[in-house]
């Protein structure tokens, strides 16, 4: 029989969840609420006797200093209460740790079908709160219909002994697995069932996939294991391994791009060869440093010796943009199985973060699922849940706000791990599978997880039916497995390690099999969180925390014995071969025997037109504006911008420090609280060296030309590692694309076209930037369809795109961590440097944007020109010849050197008539024009000398000096004072935005 | 004795024991990092170590109390080897997740010898949230902790999100009278924070930020030391490193609070007594 417990704070503890949620409801909605208290539920599905219940009630559930408990509701005042908990089959992650600390403290087991859930109830009380305030704080607030179920009760109607009643959310799945043939008759019939089975095969395919089960040689080979028509998962199989996601078709596609201003037509056949593979390789044979790209899970650099670093991006846009939390903390703890996964496996070092979503204080007609606001405390909360409980620093991150993220919003999520450079005498960077090794599935159960991924969240729920399609991470689970498997690795019994996140099985299993070109895989084996799952389901479930690992027999009994000490669930469910076939059986009976080389035999290309216009053919022009006359007030409002103010409560939720490797934070300064421009951290704990890390977001001049984006974002990740010491010589790039739909169709999609032009020229920058400064792309990942489609007022839909965009993170090492900078201006007497040359580069510009234009004369890199100053710049650094060192991104020279005087809360005056410029006679494109490859330094005096003659010949030219006083002073070309503000007034102004928030 | 071996605690989700054993190194022990499972299934023995640390970290996610099932679990496969290796003299150090666990194992305050009761908390930061940020800590000279010796004033890193010390009056006067209150947040001066935000992070009563048990070798704190295990570690590093050089002084040298504290641990192993 089941038991529900209920727990709360003593009355006169501080509930500081439920002050949280009544801010939020005043904030958000309007609501005003007099107090909120929340009651945490256990519901323990299990046989239980009194004594039992007793001793896990006062020794598991409640802290005899902190709380109250009963097995009866307890008596909480309110007005209302809201009941929320998770709908069948959700992840319940302090369910399942309940049942381990029950089955511990009790020395039970608990048997099929038993189980604890977990629930909350919400005790609000306010004066004249109504039903539909209750609607909207369940819905918009508490929970997310997708994984989450509520009932709201007034007072007058709460049964004082029924409380919130029982509610078990166990799945039942009344089902026999049961494997289906399906017909191959033709092309439409296929097509058909592709459909309906949501199998998302590309048309182009289908004749390729009918004509193999059709072969004669195909279907002799078949009927020797009983097998004719294809089976369901064996089209599952084939529909995985062939999805965008996993083939990245777009970038292999085949583009007819013409330039409608110049007539230029080139054909390209594959971007991704041409502009990421082949510059890639060139690269990795000119510096050794670069040990392993383009095949692995993520890409392996040289660190020291000894030691490699590992990286890579990803997104987790479409599930994110459902439940926020969900598809953030799965983002973050499924990047983390990528190092997890590569070569013979890392050890996870550092995290980043990256979002782009709507204006937070959107008030606009259109109804997205997930305010923006919402959504991004989901996200944030997500990341900081997967990345802290994972014991992973996360250091390093930027949030973007755009209209354009409110059809889908963008979540990067990046990992970087490091591993010994041998694992015994083997390079820890190779792996393979041989046959007869067995093929072993370790870490968390299968359920009907992620399967199809967020198209399943259209289907209607029933009681019992799982909401599995939205995910919740688990990164407790995913520690100890990675604590597991990192000893087995040293112990060296892991011939082969890869995750499983996209395609479950189907794609960790198939990649492998490839190396011993076979595998036999025994599905009933594979252990379940629910019976009833069909085999399908079994072979393409997205459950978390699972890895796929390769072990000699030999090794089998070290392996599962060490699994087992570290309480990580390990299973053997088949064995790779060399028979050239996938052979899948289920209790005995094959059902699936695929070749193993079909999947990489002649598919057809993806086509794409791509016609460019350039931004005046699209009506863009310079703005005509005369200079301001209130330059203070500009500036404050430049730094109250969303996308430049201070979030520095997002930073401070994020533990950076875990891991005792932190050098450079995210934050820096006197008062700890400007945003650094990269981390460093000291992966090797007792090594001097550094990894140095940074990323870039620059969407903002897409809207000019995707081209300049890219070389634009690239340049500023480069100059945010040389800024803090990183090496210019060893920089390595991840590139993670977002785009929006770039297939041209006349209704749906009708610039298509001039999107697919924006990717071609992207791809060109792409490759062009990074063999001008030498960086191998690492790892990189492409995300193709960010649209949306909003309802508006009158219930009609709006299609909306985001931004072309390009997130790109890079790294680099240093030497010596004590010859890092940081951006902070140091001591009053320092001299005050810009590096590069400001240009009238005000297109797409923070400035253009706050005065509601675009512009054309985006920002442009020359990447020769500035790689001299780069390496000068570096060169002073090494000679610890500045005090700080920052660069200028978005909002300009104004706004940075308001950063440098806020990071050290020290006065500044400078001259903007000394700026290095191209000829330009306005301060206010002095002062906010982007152009790239610049930098603001100080300097001790004493080192003018030497600091000039480092920079000779090169753009580079002292605009004044820190000082004293408390002021920041800009003087203008004409010398007239432009701006003369306490660096505190700028400070608060920056702060303003979002600087209640924690 | 010369070889101080000491234990650091890892597995079911605990996070620093990489770092914290590097501290233990760096202040000259013989530093393991042991699995919670060898030490109950025996194949590694308590009384092999003279010091015992339980590391930062999320043991069971930290759900249902942060530190709650750690304790649980210790308590029922290991809790009288753990009696014995306090009755043998030897120290237990419980940092962050290991605060919470040693709080809710009874081990922390530890009246009149009674090391099973719970009766302090360490409960939701008031803040609402989880909270990474540098703190001061004000050490009280008058308690008898061990690892604490001889320091006044120290900084390190707090990242918690249960860090608010919690007891009811009586409790906390006792704590204070027996001198069992060892650091407090401060600010910067070495003034008592007195509740403000965010110099104490987390609402913490009287600003308590770590406490021994009465005879002083049981201690847990919830900032970080082995976080703090080099000097790049402060926040301030390339500041402080600007101001030096201007004044001509050397760089840092020298062991950092962080790892002072561990070695405050070692030199007390080692010699048996406080120097």
């Amino acid at each position: 029989m089941p038991y529900r417990l209920e727990i709360a704070l003593k009355s006169e503890l501080f509930d500081a969840e439920g002050n949280g949620i009544r801010q939020k409801a005043k904030n958000y909605f309007g609501i005003d609420l007099v107090s909120v208290r929340c009651v945490y539920i256990v519901t323990i599905d299990a046989d239980l006797s009194k004594d039992q219940l007793k001793t896990i009630q006062t020794e598991i559930f409640t802290n005899p200093v902190t709380q109250i408990s009963s097995l009866d509701p307890l008596d909480m005042e309110f007005d209302w209460t809201i009941w929320v908990g998770y709908r069948p089959g959700v992840r319940d992650n302090p369910g399942s740790t309940a049942v381990e600390a029950v089955e511990d403290i009790l020395g039970i087991r608990f048997g099929p079908g038993q189980a604890i859930y977990t629930s909350k109830r919400y005790c609000l009380k306010g004066k004249g709160l109504t039903a539909e305030d209750m609607d909207k704080i369940a819905a918009e607030l508490l929970a997310n219909d997708i994984i989450q179920q509520w009932k709201i009760f007034p007072a007058d109607q709460w049964n004082p002994a029924q409380g919130t009643g029982i509610i078990i959310p166990r799945v039942i799945l009344d089902h026999t697995p049961t494997v289906s043939t399906i017909s191959v008759g033709s092309d439409s019939t296929l097509k058909k069932i592709s459909d309906q089975r949501g199998l998302a095969l590309n048309p182009a395919d289908i004749p390729f996939i009918r004509s193999y089960f059709l072969d004669a040689k195909v279907q002799a080979s078949r009927a020797s294991v009983d097998l004719s028509d294809p089976t369901d998962i064996e089209l599952e199989y084939i529909s995985q391994a062939r999805s965008d996601h996993c083939n990245h078709n777009t970038f292999r596609g085949l583009f007819r791009y013409s330039d409608l201003e110049t007539g230029e037509t080139e054909v390209v056949d594959n971007l991704f060869k041409t502009c990421i593979e082949t510059p890639t390789l060139t690269l990795k044979e000119k510096n050794p440093w670069v040990v392993s790209v383009l095949w692995d899970n993520a890409g392996v650099g040289r660190f020291d010796n000894n030691h490699y670093y590992v990286i890579t991006g990803e997104t987790h846009n479409s599930p994110s943009n459902m439940e926020a939390y969900g598809g953030a903390i799965t983002g973050i703890v499924g990047v983390y199985r990528d190092p997890l996964g590569t070569g013979k496996g890392s050890k996870l070092v550092m995290g980043s973060y990256g979002y782009c979503v709507g204006p937070r204080d959107y008030n606009g007609v259109l109804k997205p699922r997930l305010h923006p606001r919402r959504l991004l405390d989901g996200v944030i909360e997500g990341v900081r849940d997967g990345g802290n409980k994972s014991g992973i620093p996360t250091t390093f991150g930027q949030v973007l706000f755009h209209p354009g993220y409110m059809g889908k919003c963008l979540v990067f999520v990046t990992a970087l791990g490091i591993m010994p450079a041998f694992i015994g005498e083997e390079p820890s960077e190779t792996k393979k599978t041989s046959p007869g090794e067995l093929l072993i599935m370790c870490g968390g159960r299968v359920g009907k997880d992620g399967i199809h991924g967020v198209t399943a969240s259209s289907e209607t729920f029933s009681e019992h039916t799982p909401a599995g399609h939205v995910q919740i991470g688990d990164p407790y689970t995913q520690k100890k497995m990675h604590d597991f498997l990192l000893e087995a690795r040293d112990r060296d019994l892991i011939r082969f390690i890869t995750d499983n996140g996209g395609g479950g099985l189907s794609s960790s299993v198939g990649e492998s099999a490839r190396f011993s070109n076979g595998c036999e895989v025994q599905l009933e084996k594979v252990p379940l969180k629910y019976q009833g799952l069909d085999q399908w389901e079994i072979w393409v479930s997205e459950s978390q925390e699972r890895m796929t690992v390769a072990v000699n027999p030999t090794h089998l009994e070290r392996f599962m014995e060490l699994s087992g000490m570290h309480a990580v669930e390990s299973t053997v469910i088949g064995s790779y071969t060399h028979t050239g076939k996938l052979h899948i059986t289920y209790n005995g009976r094959t059902c699936a025997y695929i070749d193993m080389d079909f999947l990489t035999s002649g598919f057809p290309q993806w086509e794409f037109d791509a016609q460019w216009q350039a931004s005046e053919r699209r009506g863009l022009f310079e703005p005509v504006l005369k200079e301001p006359s209130d330059y203070e007030a500009l500036l404050k409002d430049l730094l109250s911008r969303p996308n430049i103010c201070s979030k520095e409560w997002i930073s401070r939720q994020y533990d950076h420090e875990v891991q005792g490797s932190s050098v450079i934070k995210p934050l820096v300064g006197a008062d700890r609280d400007v945003n650094s421009d990269a981390v460093v951290i000291r992966p090797v704990i007792d090594s001097k060296k550094g990894l140095v890390f940074s990323q870039a977001l620059l969407p903002a001049y897409s809207a000019i030309d995707a081209y300049h984006m890219t070389s634009c974002t690239i340049d500023e990740a480069v100059r945010r590692l040389l800024a803090v010491g990183g090496n210019f010589d060893r920089i390595g790039g991840v590139d993670n694309f977002c785009w929006p739909s770039i297939q041209f169709h006349p209704q749906d999609n009708p610039d298509g076209k001039f999107k697919a032009a924006q990717l071609v020229r992207s791809c060109r920058a792409l490759r062009d930037i990074c063999l001008s400064y030498e960086i191998p792309l690492l790892s990189g990942k492409d995300s193709m369809y960010v649209d949306g489609h909003l309802t508006g007022p009158y219930g009609e839909t709006h299609k909306v795109s985001a931004l072309e965009t390009l997130q790109f993170s890079a790294t680099s090492v240093i030497d010596d961590i004590e010859k890092c900078v940081t951006m902070d201006s140091k001591m009053p007497g320092d001299l005050v440097y810009v590096l590069g040359t400001t240009r009238n580069e005000l297109g797409g510009s923070e400035y253009y944007e706050h005065l509601g234009y675009v512009g054309r004369n985006v920002p442009h890199v020359f990447p020769e020109k500035f790689a001299h100053l780069y390496r000068a710049l570096g060169h002073a650094v090494d000679q610890e010849r500045a005090a700080s060192v920052h660069g200028i991104y978005r909002g300009g020279l104004g706004v940075h050197l308001a950063m440098v005087a806020m990071g050290g809360n020290l006065g500044m005056t400078v001259d903007l008539g000394l700026v290095p410029t191209d000829p330009l006679d306005c301060n206010d494109v002095i002062l906010f024009s982007e152009s790239a490859g610049r930098f603001i330094v100080t300097i001790d005096s004493e080192n003018q000398k030497i600091f000039e003659e480092i920079f000779k010949g090169l753009a580079c030219a002292c605009i004044g000096s820190v000082t004293h006083e408390s002021d920041f002073i800009i003087k203008g070309i004409d010398g007239r004072p432009l701006i003369s503000i306490p660096v505190q007034e700028l400070k608060d102004a920056w702060k303003k935005p979002f600087g209640e928030l924690i | 004795m010369n070889h101080i071996r000491a234990l650091v605690l890892t597995g079911y989700g605990l996070n620093c024991d990489n770092e914290t054993a590097y501290a233990l190194r760096l202040a000259g022990s013989d530093a393991h990092r042991v699995h919670i499972n060898a030490l109950i299934h025996g194949s590694v023995n308590l009384t092999d170590f003279q010091i015992m640390v339980f590391g930062g970290g999320f043991s069971w996610g930290d759900d249902h109390g942060a530190g709650v099932i750690q304790a649980v679990r210790m308590k029922t496969n290991l809790g009288d080897k753990i009696l014995e290796f306090i009755d043998a003299g030897n120290l237990v150090i419980g940092i962050c997740n290991g605060f919470q666990t040693l709080v809710n194992l009874g081990l922390l305050p530890g009246f009149d010898h009674d090391y099973t009761r719970r009766s302090v908390a360490l409960t939701f930061n008031d803040c609402g949230n989880f909270r990474n940020d540098w703190v001061t800590l004000k050490v009280i000279s008058k308690s008898s902790c061990i690892v604490t010796h001889g320091l006044d004033r120290l900084e390190l890193p707090v990242r918690h999100g249960e860090g608010k010390f919690y007891a009811g009056p009586t409790t906390i006067r006792r704590l204070i009278d027996d001198n069992q209150v060892v650091l407090r947040y401060s600010m910067s001066d070495g003034r008592p924070a007195d509740g403000k935000f965010p110099f104490n992070p987390n609402g913490s009563i009287y600003d308590i930020a770590g406490i021994c048990d009465p005879s002083g070798r049981i201690f847990g704190l919830m900032p970080h030391p082995e976080a703090f295990n080099h000097w790049t570690n402060h926040p301030d590093w390339t500041r402080i490193k600007e101001n030096n050089k201007r004044r001509q002084s050397k760089v840092e040298s020298g062991p950092t609070a962080g790892i002072q504290l561990f070695k405050n641990a070692v030199e007390y192993i080692r010699n048996g007594t406080i120097k």
